[in-house]
């Protein structure tokens, strides 16, 4: 018997990213893209201090001001965080790629560990940073 | 590129609020997703109001009493009740879950969840929509086709060179354990529905359910093929699109572990390799 006939309509997509609820693996996985894409500009950071350190005092001299400004600070002391989450992610990564740590209370604790760590190791090497300088 | 937004024919609006039961003093309200083909609208989302002392204490009582009692138009897949079928899967208070084997109040407890990146409706409602990023047929049933589909690209039935034995096939007690928290899967797709991975490369990635299975048969020490299954996973999207998200460990209903199946799969990807 053939099926009745009724008017075709596109099927709508159900719901996704709008309406899932957010679990700290998914949140930290998505944290280690954008931490990763943000390590170019980071890396760019790196090459213009480089490149004005070549290019003699008075190049180094403008760009050791910049750093040296409170925006360059922040921008720095946010590059710092981003390095090391994205580090800690890695690692956070490394240990999956094993074949260890994927039980619920270890993969919650991994990903927590990832976002307090990351945050603490900023404070610190901040905070050596300003002691030693 | 992925599309994070809903098309056009796709995006929600609000739709009608049905009137609370009579007299009822202990109600809970539940927002849930309506679309039909027929009517040629976008998707809604109709608030019911559900009488807690005449009702059941799992989410499916409460479909059911909606469907009973408020509107019997509402449409979704159940059969079992006891979360072994796996027709009730569907996404309640942001998680994939079987409707028959998640509690009305323990569905609003996440254990897992970012706080502060977990909304929740004031009137403490209970948000219901199908299974994420999945065409809709109607209401809460989703086209699971090509999940369907690749579940069976997988070829999950035992492969053999040698003669077949006698009687059946033998296996230690020891090798027949390596199939716990994986025989178990019910084929429900919350897991595959829950993964971003799979929203975005649906198409390609064969997804944690699919994926489990595959593991299933390639650790069976019975199974003769493992090279050849292999060789069909090793693609840079049919298993290499996990990237350990673990939302498939997380919202899976029989708590089996896909994540841990699937980088199972490419340690021993890696193994035959060296």
């Amino acid at each position: 018997m053939a099926p009745p006939a009724r008017p075709i309509v596109a099927p709508p997509l159900s719901p996704h990213l709008q309406i899932y609820r957010w679990t700290w693996t998914m949140a930290m996985s998505v944290f280690h893209r954008i931490t990763g894409t943000a390590l170019y500009g980071g890396t760019a950071l790196v090459a213009i201090w480089l490149v004005a350190l070549a290019s003699g005092p008075r190049a180094y001299d403008a760009v050791a001001w910049f750093f040296g400004s409170w925006i360059g600070l922040a921008i720095l002391f946010a590059y710092t965080w981003v390095l090391l989450h994205h580090m800690l992610g890695g690692l956070r990564h490394f240990v999956w790629d094993t074949g260890y740590g994927y039980d619920k209370s270890q993969r919650l604790g991994l990903a927590r560990l990832t976002l307090i760590g990351s945050v603490a190791l900023t404070i610190v090497v901040w905070a050596l940073a300003l002691l030693l300088h | 590129m992925a599309q994070f937004t809903l098309p056009k024919n796709s995006q929600i609006s609000e739709g009608k609020t049905w009137p609370a039961p009579q007299g009822a003093k202990n109600l809970q309200v539940f927002r849930i997703y309506r679309w039909n083909p027929d009517d040629g609208q976008n998707p809604r989302i109709d608030t019911y109001h559900v009488d807690r002392d005449d009702c059941g204490p799992m989410v499916l009582d409460a479909l059911l009493w909606i469907k009973n009692k408020v509107d019997a138009t509402l449409v979704f897949r159940r059969s079992c009740r006891e979360g072994i079928c796996g027709s009730c899967a569907m996404n309640i208070e942001g998680q994939n879950a079987l409707a028959c084997t998640i509690g009305i109040d323990e569905c609003r407890k996440p254990d897992n969840a970012l706080p502060l990146l977990t909304r929740k409706d004031k009137d403490g409602a209970v948000r219901i929509y199908p299974l994420p990023h999945m065409p809709v047929i109607k209401d809460l049933v989703p086209d699971l086709t090509n999940f369907y589909a690749q579940h069976a690209s997988i070829e999950p039935w035992l492969q053999t060179e040698t003669l077949a034995p006698e009687k059946e096939w033998r296996q230690t007690p020891e090798d027949r354990t390596k199939l716990d928290g994986l025989y178990e899967c019910i084929l429900c797709a919350c897991c595959t529905t829950s993964c971003p991975s799979y929203w975005w490369n649906g198409d390609k990635f064969l997804g944690p359910a699919a994926l489990l299975q595959a593991y299933r048969w390639l650790i069976d020490s019975r199974d003769e093929n493992t090279g050849e299954r292999l060789d069909g996973l090793h693609d840079p999207f049919r298993l290499y699109r996990c990237h350990t998200i673990m939302n498939c460990a997380n919202t899976c209903p029989k708590n089996l572990n896909p994540a841990k199946a699937i980088a199972e799969i490419k340690k021993m990807m890696v193994e035959r390799a060296v």
